[in-house]
């Protein structure tokens, strides 16, 4: 028969148990007070309001000084210097002639990052999908040295976007790694980051090489929650393998595929620094994404139009707060199966 | 009782020399480099603080882009530093300080940086006295010499046009398969050099901007057509976006450029970098169809108008001004003198290599042959408007996504909407 007794502390633990519980004295009669006067229920909000705080502090108060920004222009930085212009900078960004044509806007460079980050967006989250899926699956199976393969497909996340940037700039670039095997071979160089379309495989090649590891480990993860004895039932039933992978593997797995669907679209529509980096926009402005229109148009330029880039801020806000609401139906989806 | 007294020297001691650091005023500047300037520059500083106890000066060493990018927006909210060494002198003369009525003798500002004060004064303002060039740039070609004579063709003359020049660098770069024959910073200040020389006025009669004319048509289509004979290659122009500057430092050191289109505040760094690896010169500016000129510039030191100690300031600015100190500084660094004395009486420039002083000669030469529009262009509150719209523009026909023609309605558009947006109060 088990013990009610709570277990005594030991190492580590031992040191940290007589200041906590110190602690837990000190704080114990202000909060029973405290209790006491707003009752139990109204406690709930009480811890909630320190992060409450914090996340109005540096994330809800810089959002409506974005809204407030964008409504106004000139380029001062202080909100109580700009002159009110109302939907001014929004007319700007949406003065197009078809939508589909960043040629016949007023503001080409926006709509050339809108196509850019649309186009970016789906190559690189089917190729993440696609990939990451394949790798989780591989790394699931009995093979040998799996820690190992695990460890190097997770490598690359835990490096900084421009160091990852930076390593593929070495490599693509003239007289890069590539070209110096290509033309060892008797090829003739590829100016890889010059070539728009070039430059648009290569800035998804490298997001999906540097991201993938993040994505595969959360698929990993649903992998090893599917239940091993259906895949013996499949077995002893001699069910062929891409049956056993449609049948089981993928509904099972289709939670964990919505998050990484979800998750990738939203850093997709986000990316700025590798890009920014590899590329810088180029060449024209092939792989010119809306983030970083935004960045130019508030710092680059010489005129620094903070109303225009806030503007575009706030339509780039409601495509985030869209996709987030999507994933988080497809949470609670997953929830309630 | 003796340990009392020494309690009390020493309390005495530290109360002395606590006053003595609160005493002490701070001055910051932010200073970017080309070469070794920032180097130089510390020195001479040091010199300052032991000649100048009561002052204690900070030099922030930051890269170029934080002073196009990042600067702008500190100094917008009010702070900053004290003094910064700027390229936009347009864009930051709304938050200079007017150091006159602070210096001793104006009059020696007036007269040896007379004609430099209007390019950092506030639009308005013809009086204030905000700063100093620690450098005159111009801009102009630098030659791969040794390229030149391993493919045994002769350099084009002190009078060439820019097509000579053209057809020489291609002939060079097939001869010795050199990948970049002709190579132009992507830069404005190096485009309107070339637009100039090929008739550009820029301004309409009222002063107004009036970008695209016959002469910016022409040296547009003249870049645009070097792109694809492979006069130019795309990596510079070409491979980037917007208003991004790109350089061809790297290339020219690795002898892979046979003209660069850069300027005179590269020689310092060129002497150091490619040392004794080839021989390169420095080209008078090639001649347009209107014009030889390149585009006259430079970096100036500007005292900040958010400092809380303009007379501390002033004290820097003007030892750093200073005639010894001055011509110390441009002859260490390899610059082009801002000053018109120094300029006047000639500087030996002692450290420098034979290569190197023949290059700041031809620079300095050139001054006297810059086109009074790059001076008005240069001077204009707003150039970098111009500058960066012309770039991202003629950038974008470069790499096919649009025609110049488009690109020239662009441009026009571009510099309207932004200057309105400055405008708006």
């Amino acid at each position: 028969m088990a013990s009610a007794e709570p277990a005594a502390p030991r190492g580590a633990a031992r040191l940290f148990a007589a200041p906590l519980s110190l602690l837990m004295r000190l704080v114990d009669w202000p909060m029973s007070a405290l209790q006491r006067l707003i009752g139990e229920r109204r406690m709930a909000y009480v811890f909630l309001l320190p992060n409450i705080a914090f996340f109005g502090l540096f994330v809800f108060l810089p959002l409506i000084i974005n809204v407030v920004f964008s409504v106004t222009g000139g380029t001062e930085l202080f909100p109580s210097q700009r002159p009110f212009v109302g939907g001014e900078q929004y007319a700007y960004l949406f003065d197009c002639g078809s939508f589909l044509d960043p040629n016949s806007c007023r503001e080409d460079h926006f709509w050339r990052g809108v196509a850019n980050t649309a186009r970016f967006t789906v190559f690189q989250v089917t190729a993440m999908v696609l990939f990451s899926l394949v790798t989780a699956v591989v790394l699931n199976m009995r093979i040998r040295a799996r820690g190992f393969f695990r460890a190097v497909y997770f490598f690359p996340v835990l490096l900084s976007p421009v160091v990852v940037a930076l390593t593929w700039k070495w490599i693509l670039q003239r007289d890069g790694l590539l070209n110096a095997g290509i033309t060892s071979l008797g090829g003739e160089r590829i100016l890889f980051l010059v070539d728009p379309s070039w430059a648009m495989f290569w800035i998804v090649f490298v997001s999906v090489w540097a991201h993938m590891g993040f994505y595969t480990l959360i698929l990993l993860a649903g992998l090893q929650a599917i239940p091993a004895d259906l895949y013996e039932a499949a077995e002893m039933d001699a069910t062929p393998r891409w049956r056993v992978f449609w049948r089981i593997t993928l509904p099972l797995l289709w939670p964990n595929m919505i998050v990484v669907i979800v998750l990738a679209l939203i850093k997709g529509v986000q990316t700025f620094d590798e890009v920014f980096v590899l590329t810088g926009g180029g060449p024209g402005t092939a792989t010119l994404m809306v983030v970083h229109y935004i960045y130019e148009t508030a710092f680059s330029n010489q005129v620094q139009n903070f109303g225009l880039a806030a503007a575009a801020s706030v339509v780039l806000g409601v495509v985030l707060f869209a996709l987030t609401l999507a994933q988080l139906a497809a949470g609670s989806r997953k929830g309630a199966a | 009782m003796q340990s009392k007294h020494w309690m009390s020297a020493l309390a005495l001691g530290a109360s002395l020399i606590a006053g003595a650091a609160q005493a002490q005023t701070t001055v910051r500047i932010a200073w970017y480099s080309d070469g070794n300037e920032g180097e130089v520059v510390s020195d001479l500083l040091k010199r300052f603080e032991a000649q100048n106890k009561d002052i204690k000066v900070v030099l922030d060493q930051v890269p170029y882009k934080a002073i196009t990018e990042n600067l702008p927006v500190q100094l917008a909210s009010g702070q900053g530093p004290d003094i910064a060494r700027v390229v936009d002198l347009g864009g930051i003369a709304r938050y200079a300080l007017d150091l006159r009525p602070y210096l001793k003798d104006a009059a020696y500002w007036d007269t040896n940086f007379g004609p430099f004060l209007p390019w950092m004064r506030p639009a308005g303002d013809d009086k204030a006295i905000t700063g100093f060039m620690t450098q005159l740039t111009v801009t102009g070609p630098l030659v791969n010499k040794t390229l030149f004579e391993q493919a045994g063709i002769a350099m084009p003359g002190a009078k060439a046009s820019w097509d000579d020049w053209a057809k020489a660098a291609k002939a060079v770069a097939t001869k010795v398969q050199a990948p970049f024959p002709v190579a132009m910073d992507r830069s404005g200040h190096r485009f309107f050099g070339l637009a100039v020389s090929e008739g550009a006025q820029v301004f309409d009669a009222k002063g107004e901007p009036a970008v695209i004319d016959d002469g910016f048509k022409r040296a547009a289509q003249r870049v645009f057509d070097w792109h694809k004979d492979g006069v130019m290659a795309k990596e510079l122009w070409g491979s980037v976006s917007g208003a991004a500057y790109r350089g061809a430092n790297d290339e020219f050191k690795n002898a892979q450029v046979v003209m660069y289109v850069s300027g005179s505040w590269q020689i310092a760094q060129f002497d150091k970098t490619v040392g004794n690896a080839f021989d390169w010169v420095a080209a008078p500016s090639p001649c347009g169809a209107v014009a030889c000129t390149g585009m006259p510039g430079g970096a100036g030191l500007v005292a900040i108008k958010a400092t809380k100690s303009p007379e501390a300031v002033a004290k820097v600015m003007e030892y750093l001004a200073s005639e010894p100190v001055l011509s110390e500084f441009y002859a260490r660094s390899l610059f082009v003198p801002g000053h018109l004395g120094i300029a006047a009486k000639g500087l030996d420039y002692k450290d420098a290599s034979a290569q190197a002083k023949a290059a700041l000669k031809v620079f300095s030469d050139q001054v006297a042959n810059l086109s009074p529009v790059a001076y008005k262009l240069q001077g204009y509150v707003n150039n970098r408007i111009i500058f960066n719209a012309a770039i991202s523009r003629v950038g974008q026909a470069i790499s096919g996504e649009t025609t110049l023609d488009e690109a020239y309605k662009r441009i026009a558009s571009d510099v309207e909407q932004q200057i309105a947006e400055r405008n708006k109060k």
